[in-house]
């Protein structure tokens, strides 16, 4: 598993440690390493939406479940489902294996006003995580 | 004695406990941002394993005004650890009560449900300690040493109301004294607990030491209470020594164990292990609003017993017969039981209340326990847990869950 401190820069951070990564006119959304060592083994991931639902930046799409722990997950930006990862249905462990790219769990198409101005960049999220203490 | 406290001062103990609900809070915080924020507390009370388990990797969180190691390594490794294995516990937060003199077991046996009157010296008695209306103030384990010198051990998140009770009770009638803070207990689980306990040196015969009896002894030279008790569902001891050996108690027997591929264990192990057993945890499927008879401890009632407080109410609760009862279920459908969740009948209506749940690292499963109608409570029956609005199926089933060959 990746060390709990690692970004990457080639996409966009929440304070809620979820990632968002531009592909095409896709935004992949996923959680962070950090996300994935305070959550441990994951057994369930949840969502609430199907392709072709709408999304509301901030509010929740799902849950995940660890053996403890129930999070929500929130929507980084407005917009359109376009994908979800189905495979993470049998096999949520693909996000404690590989949270940066197997472990994708929706794709969103931003709304055409869709603001990412509260995103971080990979070096405000490394900063956000030196004082995000467990 | 000396101890390895933190320089907390009375006053800031009582504040951070007066913060305390009297009900056990959940292990882990629900929200990511929370679980992700600081968790070191200035008025939370650290055991003389602290920096031990800093040491190791724990992450550390606020558990009953006590800052403790919710895992090390995780949940899941460390619960199979126990069960294939063996784990190490500090479970110093917990509570130690002790009450002297020739009323003793009288004044003890008048406070629980359970009857020590029938145990033998060196027997340790699982039971409930209820209030007049019959509900749980608090589940103990009562160790009996001897007629008029008795230990009572209760849970860290009652310890202030228990101990205020037992103290009261006591007055004019026994020698009571609260000796928590300098009583630090360390668990050793699993089906190799036994023989890392002898790796480690102890003064005893372990083969004659059965379930639920304890002997005082030395283990690696350090004074201890030495109980075959637990709270895992494996075999295994719990030692209690002085807080100021704790750090190489605990070092010994990590040391011993290590060949035996020993693991410490945290909280959150701790909870699966105790829910795959059936065991209750005070703040979910017991507490001041459930009564030990619909929590299925009619086992640790003794309705034949002179009084004690809460045997009117628990009569008259059996006669009138239960309306709920605690049961045990597996998830059908994807999804995962929380505390708290409501439980439903087959057509949606809510008819109960999910007190534990989660997954099963030793089954592979999703169980949970919870209070369902007594009408509705046969093995096999279905049901649906609310899941956050989503209605899951779920099927009674016989417990408890994991029960050792």
């Amino acid at each position: 598993m990746a060390s709990p401190k690692e970004v990457k820069d080639d996409r966009k951070y929440t304070k809620d440690h979820e990632w968002a990564q531009a592909a095409g006119n896709e935004l992949l959304v996923g959680i962070t390493a950090f996300a994935v060592d305070a959550l441990g083994d994951i057994t369930l991931v949840s969502l609430d939406v199907k392709v072709g639902d709408t999304v509301t930046h901030g509010k929740t799409f799902g849950t995940i479940e660890s053996v403890k722990t129930l999070s929500d997950l929130f929507a980084p930006v407005s917009g359109k489902i376009t994908r979800i990862n189905s495979a993470l249905e049998n096999h949520p462990e693909l996000i404690n294996e590989d949270p940066w790219t197997k472990g994708w769990m929706i794709a969103i198409a931003p709304d055409a006003d869709a603001s990412a101005g509260d995103l971080m960049d990979a070096k405000s999220y490394a900063d956000h995580l030196s004082h995000s203490d467990h | 004695m000396t101890t390895g406290r933190p320089p907390v001062s009375r006053k800031k103990q009582r504040e951070a406990r007066a913060e305390q609900p009297l009900a056990r809070p959940a292990l882990v915080p629900l929200s990511r941002s929370r679980y992700a924020g600081r968790v070191s507390d200035e008025f939370l009370k650290r055991t003389p394993l602290f920096a031990k388990h800093q040491a190791l990797g724990a992450r550390l969180v606020p558990f009953a005004g006590w800052e403790m190691p919710i895992q090390y390594k995780g949940i899941s490794l460390e619960h199979q650890a126990v069960r294939e294995r063996v784990g190490l516990f500090d479970v110093s937060h917990m509570g130690e009560l002790e009450l002297r003199g020739e009323r003793a077991l009288e004044l003890v046996n008048s406070l629980i449900t359970n009857d020590i009157a029938r145990a033998a010296d060196g027997q340790a008695t699982y039971t409930c300690c209820c209030n007049e209306r019959g509900t749980v103030l608090d589940d103990l384990i009562v160790y009996r040493r001897s007629a008029n010198d008795v230990l009572v051990v209760c849970n860290a998140s009652n310890r202030d109301k228990i101990s205020a009770h037992f103290a009261a009770a006591a007055r004019g009638v026994c020698e009571f004294e609260d000796v928590s803070d300098e009583t630090a207990l360390l668990a050793l689980q699993g089906p190799q607990a036994l023989a890392v306990l002898n790796r480690a040196g102890v003064n005893l015969d372990l083969g004659s030491l059965k379930t639920f009896r304890f002997a005082p002894g030395t283990v690696a030279g350090i004074r201890c209470v030495i109980a075959r008790t637990g709270y895992t569902g494996e075999d295994g001891v719990e030692l209690f020594c002085a807080w100021g050996e704790a750090v190489a108690l605990w070092e010994a027997l990590l040391s011993a164990g290590r060949d035996a591929g020993i693991e410490p264990i945290g909280l959150g192990a701790r909870d699966t292990l105790r829910l795959d057993a059936r065991l209750s945890l005070y703040g979910n499927e017991i507490d001041e609003t459930s009564n030990p008879l619909e929590a299925g401890l009619a086992w640790v009632v003794k309705l034949d017993k002179p009084n004690f407080s809460g045997k009117a109410a628990l009569v008259a609760i059996k006669e009138r017969g239960l309306e709920r009862i605690l049961v045990g279920f597996e998830m059908t459908g994807r999804g995962i039981a929380r505390h708290g969740y409501p439980l439903c009948d087959s057509q949606g209506r809510e008819f109960g209340l999910c007190t534990s749940g989660g997954p099963s690292p030793t089954l592979g499963k999703s169980i949970g326990l919870g209070y369902v109608p007594l009408t509705s409570s046969a093995i096999g029956s279905e049901l649906l847990v609310d899941c956050r609005g989503k209605k899951i199926p779920a099927r009674i089933v016989k417990t408890p869950f994991y029960k050792r060959k």
